[in-house]
């Protein structure tokens, strides 16, 4: 029978089928960080049970950690409880800990693929949404709550059922300055929050395998904001030649072989899916979210919405109320205080290249009381900085911090205050997301990086071909 | 089969996609404990000020906030309308939710990862056709006091004005809430089917377990 790709990890993971719907699927990799993972070794604790196995673990500070003055340790007492726990634990039991004394601490979503622990074909969990990142690699990969982080811990494995199979063709040639971002906020607009609910997103299509795989990790990121817990990708040469050299890859006594079991790792031809729908990539243009969901998303060249075509008007209403915004107005008059570049989402060295690319020669606007550049990693900020882009941002009024998730949720010291609007190229522009009363508005690198300069949304695309 | 139900006067949250951060937001999440999220469940909407974990001022409430009127204000059963929980996977949201006091959610729909950490914790998550929903909601915003009795044992659901609605619920989820089952030592059962899977995953994927 054909499969799907998802069909063949799931089966290629599956124990046993229980008499409720469920299996018992293993995992092969988890990702744990300070937030989710200290009531989850607390259980293990109290029960007094043991990790199944320690080496599938990778661990990292990211949530909680500042991204300036590192030297001076974690001054909020709350959150370096947090992050001593998460030391204490791994110390405990073993496990491998990025921690911001090490040069490859980063985002969980950001190191995983860059060290090469994420690879096609394995199922991967952490205890955040946004794992579904690594589905770019063709591996199954969801996020997952505590409970969940310490079944895995104590067993291996998790007892799930099956999710449908849903496929995103995405044909045609994205417009110059035109990302991945853009693609994937303008499925959201079209799908909704829940238009992926209770499935598992492949994107195929001639787009698609144009994607660089940093830039295909954007997509996958922000499947979970559709709904669906896992966004998947075949198996490709691009995958391929991303893989290479990466830390923990197999060794090369192994490396033949799991690349010819990576090469499986692709739909069958002819498959059927329970539920298609196809884009055309030549219809996208920069987008801007305008209200406090994914879905409430536009073009920079056009105006807000007079009603809310997928939300009720009581909810469309209370929304531009937060957003202190009116119905129809134009998006590139909105005018901006802060801009964050940054998150799981958009901190890969690509991202940093194309607002750094933007940036060039410019300056921000005195109109913006804050613009922040947080790399994704230790190892990107190092890289972004061998390509002398630091000295690019800096020399235009950006701050360029140390890794970490940072203004995406706001947890550290980088957040918004009431009421200021903030161009972020994180996911989620939830009320309070990025601080309490704060107004966000998601949108790409080079997106973040005009808003920047000109103190309002512009579209990019119109901006590089003044500049 | 033990039977369970639960009693008590519904808290309408008149919206869609009421997001994780909304029911608890990322200030609390520092917490390295299971319990006292409660104050803070729908913290923003419901008081006028900020706090954090560490502080102990009085807070000021938003009146004008469901939580905060009577009767809702000593609620146990949450009705909401699509797409309930949805963003972050943070489980303190199903934590912040129980710690309240609140034992049953009843939505139009529920996010995926919300769904599983409730099922974990068991919160029973109840979902009514959009109709329904408006109903409960509409009538709970004009009565003194709405009252649902929920029976599990029996899948149904009584209104106060007696009519009776009934829900499914899938087996194992009801299994798990009446019985309180240990998730960890349920799959432990199949601990040598694990190891026989692992084994055989060492020969044909032995990159995964033992690199050199």
């Amino acid at each position: 029978m054909k499969q799907t790709l998802y069909d063949k990890i799931w089966n290629d993971h599956c124990i046993l089928d229980n008499d409720d719907h469920s299996s018992l699927i293993y995992i092969d990799r988890h990702l744990i960080h300070e937030v989710t993972s200290p009531q989850a070794f607390d259980g293990l604790d109290i029960k007094k049970r043991d990790i199944w196995n320690k080496k599938s673990i990778m661990a990292t500070t990211d949530h909680n950690v500042p991204t300036i003055n590192r030297d001076q340790g974690i001054t909020d007492p709350v959150s370096k409880i947090q992050i001593e726990a998460l030391r204490e634990n791994c110390k405990k039991h073993n496990i491998e800990l990025y921690d911001l004394d090490n040069l490859k601490q980063g985002i969980v979503h950001v190191i995983g693929p860059e060290l090469g622990m994420t690879q096609p074909g394995m199922t991967i969990v952490c205890g955040d949404s946004h794992t579904s990142t690594h589905g770019a690699l063709a591996s199954l990969s969801f996020g997952i709550g505590t409970s969940d982080v310490e079944h895995v811990l104590a067993t291996q494995c998790l007892n799930l059922t099956k999710e449908k199979n849903f496929n995103i063709e995405v044909n045609g040639v994205l417009h110059p300055y035109i990302t991945s971002k853009d693609l994937i906020l303008y499925i959201i607009g079209s799908i909704g929050t829940s238009g992926g609910t209770g499935y598992t997103i492949e994107y195929t299509g001639e787009t698609i395998s144009d994607l660089s795989i940093e830039s295909r990790m954007t997509i996958c990121n922000m499947t979970i904001e559709a709904g669906a817990k896992s966004g998947l990708m075949a198996f490709d040469e691009k995958t391929h030649d991303y893989l290479k050299d990466r830390e923990f890859l197999p060794s090369s006594k192994h490396y033949d072989n799991a690349l010819k079991y990576w090469e499986t790792l692709i739909s069958d031809s002819g498959v059927t899916f329970d539920r298609k729908e196809q884009f055309n990539a030549n219809d996208i243009q920069p987008q801007v979210t305008w209200g406090t969901s994914p879905e409430m998303v536009t073009s920079v060249d056009e105006c807000i919405p007079s009603s809310d075509l997928i939300n009720n008007e009581e909810e469309y209403i209370d929304t531009l109320a937060y957003m202190g915004l009116e119905p129809k107005t134009e998006i590139k008059s909105i005018d901006l205080d802060k801009i964050f570049i940054g998150s799981c989402t958009n901190s890969r060295i690509e991202d940093l290249r194309q607002a750094a690319e933007v940036v060039e020669g410019e300056k921000v606007s005195s109109k913006i009381k804050q613009a922040i550049i947080v790399p994704g990693s230790g190892l990107v900020k190092a890289q972004a900085e061998r390509e002398g882009l630091d000295k690019i941002f800096m020399k235009a009024g950006f701050e360029w911090r140390d890794p970490g998730c940072s203004m995406c949720l706001g947890m550290n010291d980088d957040f918004l205050e009431p009421y200021e609007r903030c161009a972020s190229t994180s996911n989620r522009n939830f009320q309070g997301r990025q601080g309490d009363k704060g107004r966000t508005h998601l949108v790409s690198p080079g997106m973040a990086a005009v808003a920047a300069i000109k103190g309002h949304f512009y579209n990019v695309k119109d901006f590089m071909n003044e500049k | 089969m033990k039977s369970k139900s639960y009693n008590g006067q519904v808290i309408p949250i008149n919206r869609d996609n009421v997001d994780t951060d909304l029911i608890i937001p990322k200030q609390y999440l520092k917490s390295i404990k299971k319990s006292g999220f409660g104050p803070f469940l729908f913290d923003s909407l419901r008081y006028n000020d900020t706090a954090t974990l560490d502080s102990d001022d009085e807070r000021e409430e938003n009146s004008e906030f469901i939580l905060n009127r009577q009767p809702f204000r000593k609620g146990n059963i949450l009705v909401s309308k699509s797409n309930f929980g949805c963003g972050s996977s943070r489980e303190h949201a199903v934590w912040a939710i129980q710690n309240y006091g609140i034992d049953v959610v009843i939505a139009e729909s529920f996010a995926d990862i919300f769904s599983r950490n409730s099922f974990k914790n068991g919160l029973l998550l109840i979902t009514l056709e959009s109709q329904t929903i408006n109903e409960i909601i509409d009538s709970s915003l004009s009565s003194n006091s709405y009252i649902l009795d929920v029976n599990l044992a029996e899948d149904k659901i009584l209104l106060p004005n007696d009519k009776t609605i009934t829900f499914s619920i899938s087996r194992s989820y009801k299994d798990r809430i009446i019985n309180e089952l240990d998730d960890i030592e349920l799959t432990l059962r199949n601990k040598d089917q694990i190891k026989n899977y692992e084994n055989q995953m060492k020969l044909s994927k032995p990159w995964l377990f033992n690199n050199d």
